[in-house]
């Protein structure tokens, strides 16, 4: 009996750090539409600058929250300090180019992070006046975790009389509904979006302090809260505050529940209850339907042209350069080319889902992991042989991707691509904690191809065969009737249903094509280094393959294929430097603000109209005069 | 069958509507509204703003879902089917607020209904460029718009971009049409030209089609018959001459702007 209360207990002191995040994200996202991913980073900053604060001044009962408060502030100033460099200049453009640079933020404050406290997990100090233990029914509790469980409905009470009671409240709810109504009533605007960040940064980051006693601080924290808050956000309903709370509880409890009853599956627990409750609430529990049915943009409107003959001559060229290659350079660059050819046809896959149909995916690598996996588990325990393996990588993570792609395309926008990374989380969390089948951490070894196909520059060939093909394949669906109703799904909704389209039904097969297709991309990978880790299905994977997109442009089919050869490049020159990840953030931030085309749009921008790269672009420019009235 | 039998199919109305009411929270958007839809007919629904027009429009295509009533299109019950099922049985519909997928042609956004109404849109290997493009450009002629096939349809004017919703829902050769506000924010020759086609399709393809216009103009010169709500009723039901001599439409619609000093409604 005392038991279980206490677990209920535990986990509503758990939901309050989970709540105070997770609020913050929807402050943010609600006035901004902006949804950034550094929250966890502002998290997780929030639980060390507070570990350095009790340090410093928390030697009594009223030091230690003061300390705590100040780690806010102080995220409340890192908050500041990202809004004014960075977002403000990308309110304007395109969504994913905001998402990626709050990226490359979770990579500077986590290299960052890693130099001020260091890489060891920091025990989180006690709270003073705070430290015993009281008996439930004989079970032992900490007094601090009684605390917690008040300060999640105190902040809730707060915000509730901020946004109701307050002129700046009512600004921030008006801006939620209608920006543009609130720019033209003479607010400012800026001031408003500033204001919002810097709230939900300080939210964040009291969040991660507030767990310190209970959780203490590390390095992983930012991805894994992450995850947590998607989840916390969608299942809560989108934009409600109490919805959030809602969640929060629910998830926390669901956790500390879980632990005890099946320690190892607690986040197929939580995958469980979010899609129970998809299913039967799409709006999430508190949520309301969407409005205007709020889509992430990713910059592409105007209308793709099949290839032109210079076209066709330059890929030609090009693919007779990459088949001649093993003559003319060492092996070394073999392996490395490989590796841009596997990478290439992961990231065009994510750009027929993004730039074809407007579903932005940030779970991506589940299915370039998971038709890694598939394969190496194949050979593992089943010693398929290489070719089957190879074969049924897609199939694998095809698989996965119709599960997943169930529930994530009853979302759109921004809320799909949470979930999508919720989920990517939950299938990183389970081959990580599965270690009796994956090996955990320590990954599958010894996953290699068959004799005839082990010499690097036959795989080379090899892998060059099917990534081309991929492509090629990939290109001709984007052109086939399939990939011309996906468009119209992503061109209007409305339309497409008035036209007898299943619109959930065309995005649900472009999600399993696609996932196919990377783990396809997945299986290449595995038979070339010969393991498989789950870094290959983490977050960070993910937004690999965003980055390869962006840096490649998004409005252009060759642009995955230049975006991975410049991500291979870009990283292996970084990855020699000790705080590497601090210099691909900078990079990433630098070229989204200098670059908000991508490096194939800007340089087809220029090149484009001299060498006609495209069918009908000299004739959509020709039409467009005629088209004009006399 | 016996005569009374053809002759009870052959007057049996395309689209018949029953008590269709429609609540969004204490607003009563829509009450029981009954009217029939003949075959080859066109019927304009008039109404001040705020009588329910586009929410009964929303639920004859399945958009919003009544709160009770029936459509039965041909005796077939269409309340509880989606739009995509809707759009299949033959009722077409263009958008007050015009719909079209501004990424692609004009031809190519009408051949992607003829795509789907062929059930290609899961065809992985085949090419859709050019796809069913005579078809399409046969009906872009129909309402004039051929020579702008291959213009991208986001940069098109207003009008034109009516046109072609029009050449849209004209794809799956539809039994009912519905055009929300078919004229709006066209030049006023554009107007004639439009629902003149309008009138041409009703006679020349037997179509029967349920229009909503602010425009009375239009409306007493091209519709066959017309049906006024206000406040979500019906009240009145009958020919243009009719309905001009209604004192009750007169009092509470057209009669608002007759009064001095009371604005237009």
């Amino acid at each position: 009996m005392g038991v279980y209360l206490v677990q209920f207990l535990s986990g509503l002191a758990s939901a309050s750090a989970l709540f105070l995040a997770a609020s913050g994200l929807s402050i943010i996202f609600g006035v901004t539409r902006v949804v950034n991913f550094a929250h966890g980073s502002f998290y997780m900053l929030g639980a060390f600058f507070g570990y350095t604060f009790v340090r410093e001044v928390g030697g009594g009962a009223i030091g230690f929250w003061v300390a705590l408060l100040l780690a806010a502030l102080a995220v409340g100033l890192v908050g500041l300090l990202v809004e004014f460099v960075i977002l403000r200049r990308l309110y304007k453009a395109p969504e994913l180019f905001q998402l990626i640079a709050t990226f490359g933020v979770i990579l500077i404050v986590q290299d960052a992070a890693l130099w001020v406290w260091g890489p060891e997990d920091l025990l989180g100090p006690r709270a003073p006046g705070l430290t015993g233990i009281v008996r439930i029914f004989g079970t032992p509790m900490p007094v601090y975790d009684l605390v917690l469980i008040g300060v999640g409905p105190l902040v809730l009470a707060a915000l509730w009389l901020l946004f109701n009671r307050t002129r700046w409240g009512i600004l921030v709810r008006a801006a939620t509904e209608d920006r543009e109504m609130v720019g033209a009533l003479g607010v400012n605007q800026s001031l408003l979006f500033t204001g919002a960040f810097v709230l939900g940064s300080m939210l964040a980051g009291l969040g991660g302090a507030i767990q310190l006693p209970k959780g203490g601080a590390d390095l992983l924290m930012d991805f894994g809260i992450l995850a947590e808050m998607f989840v916390v956000v969608v299942v809560g309903g989108m934009g409600s505050i109490f919805g959030a709370f809602l969640a929060a509880v629910l998830i926390s409890l669901l956790n500390t529940f879980g632990i005890l009853i099946w320690p190892s599956g607690t986040l197929v627990l939580m995958f469980i209850l979010m899609a129970v409750i998809l299913v039967v609430r799409p709006t999430g529990l508190l949520g309301r339907p969407e409005s205007g049915g709020h889509k992430t943009e990713v910059g592409v409107e105007q209308a793709l042209r099949p290839a032109g003959p210079h076209y066709k001559i330059f890929i030609g060229l090009l693919l007779a350069l990459l088949l001649a290659a093993p003559l003319i350079v060492e092996e070394f660059y073999l392996v490395l080319i490989t590796d841009v050819l596997v990478l290439a046809l992961f990231a065009t896959s994510l750009h027929f889902l993004m730039s074809t149909g407007g579903l932005v995916s940030f779970g991506h690598a589940a299915f370039y992991g998971g038709g890694a996996y598939a394969a190496a588990l194949l050979v593992t325990y089943a010693a398929t042989p290489f070719e089957l393996a190879l074969l049924l990588a897609p199939l694998g993570a095809g698989l996965l991707a119709l599960v997943i792609g169930w529930f994530c395309v009853r979302l759109s926008g921004v809320y799909f691509a949470m979930l999508t990374l919720a989920f990517a989380q939950v299938a990183w969390s389970v081959v990580f904690q599965w270690s009796d089948l994956t090996n955990g951490d320590d990954g599958l070894l010894g996953i290699w191809p068959s004799a005839w196909a082990s010499g690097t520059q036959v795989y080379y060939l090899l892998a060059l065969a099917i990534s081309a093909g991929g492509i090629f394949l990939i290109r001709r669906v984007v052109f086939a009737p399939f990939g011309y109703g996906l468009r119209a799904t992503r061109d209007s909704n409305l339309r497409a249903a008035a036209i007898g389209i299943d619109i959930k039904r065309q995005q649900l097969a472009a999600f399993v094509f696609a996932g196919a297709m990377a783990g396809l991309a997945g299986g290449l990978f595995v038979f070339s280094k010969g393991s498989v880790f789950p870094d290959e299905m983490s977050i960070p994977r993910s937004f690999d393959a965003l980055l390869m997109v962006l840096l490649g442009g998004v409005d252009s089919l060759s642009g995955p294929f230049v975006g991975a050869a410049a991500f291979t490049y870009l990283h292996d020159e970084l990855i020699t430097f000790e705080y590497w990840r601090l210099l691909l953030g900078l990079t990433i931030v630098a070229l989204v603000l200098l670059f908000p085309q991508g490096l194939a749009g800007a340089a087809k921008h220029h090149l484009g109209r001299y060498l006609k790269l495209e069918a009908g672009s000299a004739g959509r420019a020709k039409q467009a005069d005629e088209g004009r009235p006399a | 069958m016996s005569d009374t039998a053809t002759a009870r199919a052959a007057e049996q109305p395309s689209l018949s509507i029953r008590n269709l009411s429609k609540a969004f929270g204490g607003v009563q958007a829509v009450n029981d509204v009954s009217f029939d839809l003949a075959k080859g007919e066109l019927l304009a629904l008039i109404g001040p703003n705020g009588a329910g027009k586009s929410t009964c429009f929303n639920m004859l295509n399945g958009q919003i879902r009544a709160d009770s009533g029936s459509v039965r299109l041909a005796g077939e019950e269409l309340i509880g089917r989606s739009p995509a099922d809707i759009w299949r049985r033959g009722v077409g519909r263009t958008f007050q607020i015009t719909a079209t997928f501004p990424s692609m042609t004009v031809a190519e956004n009408v051949a992607m209904v003829l795509m789907s109404q062929r059930r290609e849109l899961f065809s992985l290997f085949r090419t859709a460029v050019h796809r069913h493009r005579d078809k399409a450009l046969a009906l872009l002629d129909l309402v004039g718009m051929a020579a702008q096939a291959d213009r991208p349809c986001g940069v098109l004017s207003y009008g034109d971009l009516k046109r072609v919703e029009l050449a849209v829902a004209l794809g799956n050769e539809p039994r009912v049409l519905l055009m929300d506000e078919p004229t709006a924010g066209m030049a006023p020759r554009e107007r004639i030209e439009l629902m003149g086609l309008a009138a041409r399709l009703v006679s020349d393809l037997g179509l029967s089609v349920l229009f909503t216009e602010h425009d009375m103009d239009i409306v007493f010169g091209h519709a066959g018959r017309i049906i006024v709500l206000s406040r979500g009723a019906l009240i009145a039901e009958g020919t243009a001459q009719e309905i001009r001599s209604n004192p009750l439409v007169l009092k509470t619609y057209l009669g608002e702007g007759q009064i001095y000093g009371r604005a237009e409604g």
